[in-house]
């Protein structure tokens, strides 16, 4: 049983590898939305469907795609967390294997099959939302995983939150709407637009005004900060004491 | 070496000659070596730098007093950036150059002081070994009966002893002198309420609406999708003014599971709503927000210690130092398809306390 799911494992990743470098598809920028689809379509056959199966219904090596919609898709592929290099606790951002126009088409071909989630407006991405309100919903509804100044945390097992700063606007929305992975998901009943859209302002506000207490040794708390007095603080206790009773040359 | 255990120095005595010189109390059981650690005196004496070369002398001399200047500008630096960059407009920008300099100053300040006067007492003050002999701790028989004399004379003249009522009364004034600090320190506690029952209930009761937290915003069943977390608080917890003390018991996490993902043991079927789940958020070890949740294993982390809940199985620990499942409040729909509690929780919620039962 366990040679046929290691054979099993052997053929889909050789396959997947083998799909990987024989793509050789580009998506036409300005086609029409059925020529996007389509090169979505070739694009998700010859990347995702060793996987998710020709039909988005999902196989034993990856879930079903139906009613995920493009926002899902754009988040997983367009942070390079798909397509996956190797199972592992949770999918590891990559470089991203796709460019743009390739990714839209993948998402498109996904939309069109089964209606999900769409990747959000520009409009809710600007930034310019209510800043004390997005910090409000960010420490309730966020901070007990991804921690107040947005730094990432560890979870079960080998799982974490990731980092917060430096991820693109859509990309954070469309985390918040499809909840990828272990991540729950936040429906526009639970934070409507406009608060997911303060959200992202606090994001960015933390990204671009710097901790007012000085270095903030990556937000860690008192873990990084303890390590630090412990560390040089008795360190340089020390030395003064070693100075102190050395006799002078 | 020969020894027997209650008396190692009769034994020892005969065949140890730093044991023969030995006059002091009984050294019960231990073994008296006989190669016993011998003081090695003072190293010998080493002239410094600055005892054999006058230029070094004069270097380290400057070295003292411009750590003193130093400490002199530090000063005089904290009290110039106090005035020079204001915190008064607020910015953040600014508070950080107002910390930033004014604790270069002092510490410029004092570092300069100590390390000046470190460096000049081990540089240039006088070298030379010497030995501060210890003293016996106990005072000479004539200091000890002085002292006890002392006592006697300050009974006579006071009357302390003679007088009863004023020395009871003393007593009595000094005992009653801290009770005012336990009367008001009782009342920072929880008055008119038995701490008992407030531990053990919360606000939730029978038909109160579950609302979305900061806005208070009620929450439909169908809006809760599958995987989906909300943060949720009792409706009209925010017309409180203690809303704070009240949402640090009330605080729950609703959860929407496949129902078949559920497996509520007899007694709690009805507890759920078509998979929706609503547990307790505080920690029933220390009482810290439970709101972790991985919405693919159905897994509560708490942040604080790592337990770990199983919202499968009614929140059971698998992992961690919590002893006790969180509390589930029971759910249901009203007829506008609201959820609403159908009660408070099943049990008291947080960390254990002595009358838990």
């Amino acid at each position: 049983m366990a040679t046929v799911a290691l054979i099993a494992i052997g053929l889909i990743f050789t396959g997947g590898g083998y799909a990987l470098f024989s793509s050789t598809a580009t998506a036409g920028t300005s086609a029409s939305s059925q020529t996007t689809i389509d090169e979505g379509k070739k694009l998700f056959a010859a990347n995702c469907a060793s996987c998710h199966g020709a039909a988005l219904q999902g196989t034993a090596a990856g879930p079903s795609l139906i009613g995920v919609g493009a926002a899902s898709v754009d988040f997983q592929v367009g942070t390079g967390r798909m397509p996956l290099a190797m199972s592992g606790p949770q999918a590891m951002q990559k470089p991203v294997q796709f460019s743009p126009d390739q990714v839209s088409a993948m998402a498109a071909y996904v939309a069109s099959l089964s209606p999900g989630p769409a990747i959000p407006d520009a409009s809710l991405l600007d930034g310019k939302g209510d800043a004390t309100n997005g910090a409000e919903l960010f420490r309730i509804n966020c901070a007990m995983c991804h921690n107040v100044a947005g730094a990432g945390g560890a979870l079960t097992e080998g799982k974490f939150a990731p980092p917060l700063t430096g991820v693109a606007s859509v990309h954070i929305y469309e985390a918040m709407l499809t909840g990828p992975q272990n991540m729950p998901v936040f429906n526009n009943a639970n934070l409507t637009p406009e608060d997911k859209r303060d959200i992202i302002t606090y994001l960015k506000y933390l990204e671009a005004n710097p901790s007012p207490g000085g270095y903030e040794l990556g937000s860690l708390g008192p873990v990084a900060e303890g390590l630090f007095v412990w560390i040089f603080g008795l360190g340089a206790i020390v030395a003064v004491t070693i100075w102190l009773t050395a006799k002078s040359n | 070496m020969a020894h027997d255990d209650n008396s190692g120095k009769e034994v020892a005595a005969p065949v140890s000659s730093a044991a023969d010189k030995y006059e002091g109390p009984s050294t019960g059981t231990a073994v008296i070596a006989s190669d016993a650690f011998t003081d090695p005196g003072f190293p010998p004496h080493r002239e410094r730098m600055t005892d054999l070369d006058p230029k070094a002398d004069k270097r380290a001399e400057r070295q003292v007093f411009t750590l003193f200047y130093l400490s002199i500008a530090g000063s005089i630096f904290a009290i110039a950036s106090y005035i020079g960059f204001p915190i008064e407009s607020g910015a953040t920008g600014d508070l950080r150059l107002s910390t930033l300099t004014l604790g270069v100053g002092i510490a410029l300040a004092l570092l300069g002081l100590g390390l000046g006067a470190v460096h000049w007492s081990k540089a240039l003050m006088m070298n030379e070994e010497g030995i501060d002999e210890r003293h016996p701790i106990r005072g000479t028989e004539a200091t000890r009966d002085r002292a006890v004399e002392i006592f006697k004379q300050a009974n006579e003249e006071s009357g302390i002893g003679r007088r009863t009522v004023i020395r009871n009364t003393l007593i009595g004034a000094l005992v009653a002198f801290p009770l005012p600090a336990v009367v008001l320190f009782r009342g920072l506690g929880p008055m008119n309420v038995n701490p008992v029952e407030s531990l053990s209930s919360t606000m939730w009761k029978k038909g109160m609406r579950l609302t979305l937290d900061p806005s208070g915003l009620p929450v439909k069943a169908a809006d809760v999708t599958l995987g989906s977390a909300f943060h949720i608080i009792p409706e009209g917890i925010n017309d409180f003014h203690d809303k704070l003390e009240r949402k640090a018991k009330a605080a729950v996490l609703l959860m929407r599971l496949d129902p078949k993902d559920l497996n509520p043991s007899p007694g709690r079927e009805g507890w759920a709503y078509d998979g929706i789940v609503a547990y307790s958020k505080i920690c029933t070890h220390v009482g810290c927000p439970v709101a972790l949740y991985e919405q693919q294993t159905h897994h509560l982390l708490c942040p604080c210690h790592q337990s770990t809940f199983d919202v499968e199985n009614e929140c059971k620990v698998v992992f961690g130092p919590a002893a006790r499942a969180l509390p589930q409040l029971p759910i249901t729909v009203d007829s506008d398809g609201y959820l609403v509690a159908q009660s408070d929780f099943n049990e008291p919620v947080g960390p254990s306390f002595w009358e838990r039962s």
